[in-house]
């Protein structure tokens, strides 16, 4: 591992706490270099994956969009090589045309719902964080329980419970959820769709439902295609199967022109009743502006003898619908491509870092900081200090700890360990793995 | 930030960051983009009401002008939607020309009425859209600074 540098174990650089560190350089940062102004995407805590220097963003899991292009990209295949020939020679050239259209239609705007930006709500800053906390406080204070974490707002004459995420440290505006595979505040969250392998909501709602509405008529269309293909063939008053036998002549390769029927058929057969009920769902969805979320938990149906109806909808079929699909495209809430501000702390640090994770961290990265480091950790709060093993009353306490979690380490030993490490660390080029606790035994052994 | 970079610097120079107030969204109207007017108490000895309420009100008026649905918007969705939304990776939309002037006239607000005053207003987009952010500044003399940017400005001397 390089020389670390000190600003690298500040919490405020590190991002929200995640399980798993939003992006792999984050340990690696040169001490020799200058530090490279650092885009926001780079410390993003939701669980997203950025590509083209933040220009895309995708779900971390992609779910089965591989699957779903797959398909596609065979059944279109197929169609294009046994179907359309035959179809061109005997029918029209029209066909090739009017498929070629859809299915180009159907990848763009598939690529497009998976990897665009779904309506991600920013987390909260830490100062808006503690603002909330503080209104949270001063509300209810009646009894000895803690406050409710909603809050009621009245949208168009009707009360809407708005929760409070924890994750994102925020009151969820109205029709915005929090996805727990993406681990984002979406807006106007649709659902997760595994087909796509992102979340759809606010703002790539309509290149969803452009997808499902196209895809079904490609289906449709590719599906019409083969059936009558069969039919021509068959006209011969033969039948179905010598329609498929008499192929070898014309084409040498019989298995797989029935192998391309069957499959064509067959994928075609079961994904246009899925599509098609898919995209009639959604349909209606659009036109009564609700979301599948409101829809599935039943939000606005008013099953429990309450007078609720859809406060987000215009009356209105023809507008509901374009103001869904035609409606002012809002631009992205993230900044991806944003600079880090390097002065402002409010960024991406949390208010709370969480200790074990800020340990971790700082065990691995700060052993070598040198006097300069030590100085400045006089201005540091007291969590980082604690852990570092920095000076020597500080060093004998932490070392007499691990010595004790380690069960059989002699501590002076390790602590003088810790001191020479400490002055070397001042010429600035020790290896600073060895400080873990997991590493030192290892450490002791090479030493 | 980059807009009210020049400006902020000075702030950040001469004053020390006191507090912050954050005006919420007014939802009473759907899930458009409307801030509540309400003038924070925090803030009564900074600015005047009408000052802070025609800033607040200006800024309602340009989110409501950037997602009305009209025959504009129609117009731009019939043609995203007819290009298979490819258009919108090299289109300007109508709603980010008005953030641009959002951007613009929090900047003109901020040199003029706000910063004088102590005072920064954060452009809503850089807040997820949620609030308005108003900064309040004040003299390092004056009053302690807050243990938060004392240790920053120790961070950034590197």
């Amino acid at each position: 591992m390089k020389n670390c540098e000190f600003q690298q174990i500040d919490p405020r650089a590190l991002p929200t706490p995640t399980p798993t560190p939003p992006h792999p350089h984050q340990g690696s940062v040169m001490a020799e270099e200058p530090r490279r102004p650092r885009r926001k995407w780079e410390v993003f805590p939701g669980k997203n994956r950025f590509y083209c220097e933040g220009r895309i963003v995708a779900a971390r899991q992609s779910g089965v969009l591989p699957l779903t292009l797959g398909l596609i990209l065979v059944t279109s295949g197929l169609f294009f090589t046994f179907d359309c020939p035959f179809l061109v020679k005997h029918l029209t050239s029209c066909i090739p045309a009017i498929g070629g259209v859809l299915f180009v239609f159907v990848v763009i705007t598939l690529l497009q719902t998976s990897f665009s930006d779904p309506g991600i709500m920013p987390r909260a800053t830490p100062d808006e964080a503690t603002d909330i906390e503080k209104q949270i406080d001063n509300t209810g204070n009646t009894s000895h329980r803690p406050p409710p974490r909603t809050k009621e707002v009245v949208i168009n004459q009707q009360v809407v419970k708005l929760k409070y995420c924890f994750t994102c440290k925020m009151f969820r505006p109205p029709r915005t959820s929090h996805c727990s595979l993406c681990d984002n505040c979406v807006e106007r969250f649709d659902h997760h769709c595994p087909w796509v392998g992102n979340c759809v909501g606010k703002r790539n709602y309509r290149f969803f439902y452009t997808f499902i509405v196209s895809l079904s008529f490609l289906t449709s269309f590719i599906f019409g295609c083969v059936t009558t293909h069969l039919a021509l063939r068959a006209q011969g008053g033969k039948g179905l199967v010598f329609a498929l036998q008499e192929s070898p002549g014309r084409y040498p390769l019989l298995t797989n022109v029935i192998y391309d029927f069957l499959m064509e058929l067959v994928i075609c057969f079961f994904s246009v009743w899925s599509i098609l009920g898919l995209s009639g769902f959604h349909t209606y969805l659009v036109a009564s502006n609700l979301t599948t979320n409101e829809d599935i938990k039943g939000s606005w149906s008013g099953k429990s003898g309450e007078d609720v109806t859809n406060p987000y909808s215009h009356k209105n079929i023809c507008i509901n619908c374009c103001s869904v699909l035609c409606g002012p495209m809002p631009p992205s809430l993230i900044d991806r491509r944003g600079f880090l501000p390097s002065d402002e702390s409010s960024q991406t640090g949390g208010v709370d870092i969480e200790v074990p994770a800020a340990a971790t961290k700082s065990e691995i990265n700060v052993c070598t900081q040198g006097t300069k480091g030590l100085l400045e950790s006089a201005t540091l709060p007291p969590l980082l200090t604690s852990s570092c093993h920095q000076g020597k009353p500080q060093t004998a306490h932490t070392c007499s700890d691990n010595s004790a979690a380690l069960n059989s380490d002699p501590s002076p030993a390790l602590s003088t360990d810790c001191g020479a490490r400490h002055t070397a660390g001042s010429q600035g080029d020790t290896s600073p793995s060895h400080h873990t606790k997991t590493h030192s035994k290892k450490s002791q052994s090479a030493a | 930030m980059a807009t009210e970079f020049h400006n902020l610097q000075e702030l950040r120079h001469s004053a020390s960051l006191a507090n912050k107030v954050f005006i919420q969204r007014d939802y009473s109207e759907g899930t458009t983009c409307k801030f509540q007017t309400k003038f924070p108490s925090e803030l009564e000895s900074r600015i005047e009401r009408t000052l802070f309420e025609d800033t607040v009100k200006t800024l309602n008026n340009y989110y409501t002008e950037a997602e009305k649905i009209g025959g504009q918007s129609y117009l731009e969705g019939c043609l995203a939607c007819a290009t298979a939304y490819l258009i919108f990776l090299c289109m300007e939309t109508r709603y980010e020309k008005v953030l641009k002037k959002i951007a613009k006239y929090i900047q003109e607000q901020n040199e003029k009425v706000y910063a004088p005053r102590g005072l920064l207003i954060t452009d809503p987009i850089e807040r997820g859209m949620r609030v308005i952010e108003i900064s309040i500044y004040e003299d390092r003399g004056s009053s302690g600074s807050s243990s938060g940017s004392s240790s920053v400005s120790g961070s950034t001397a590197r």
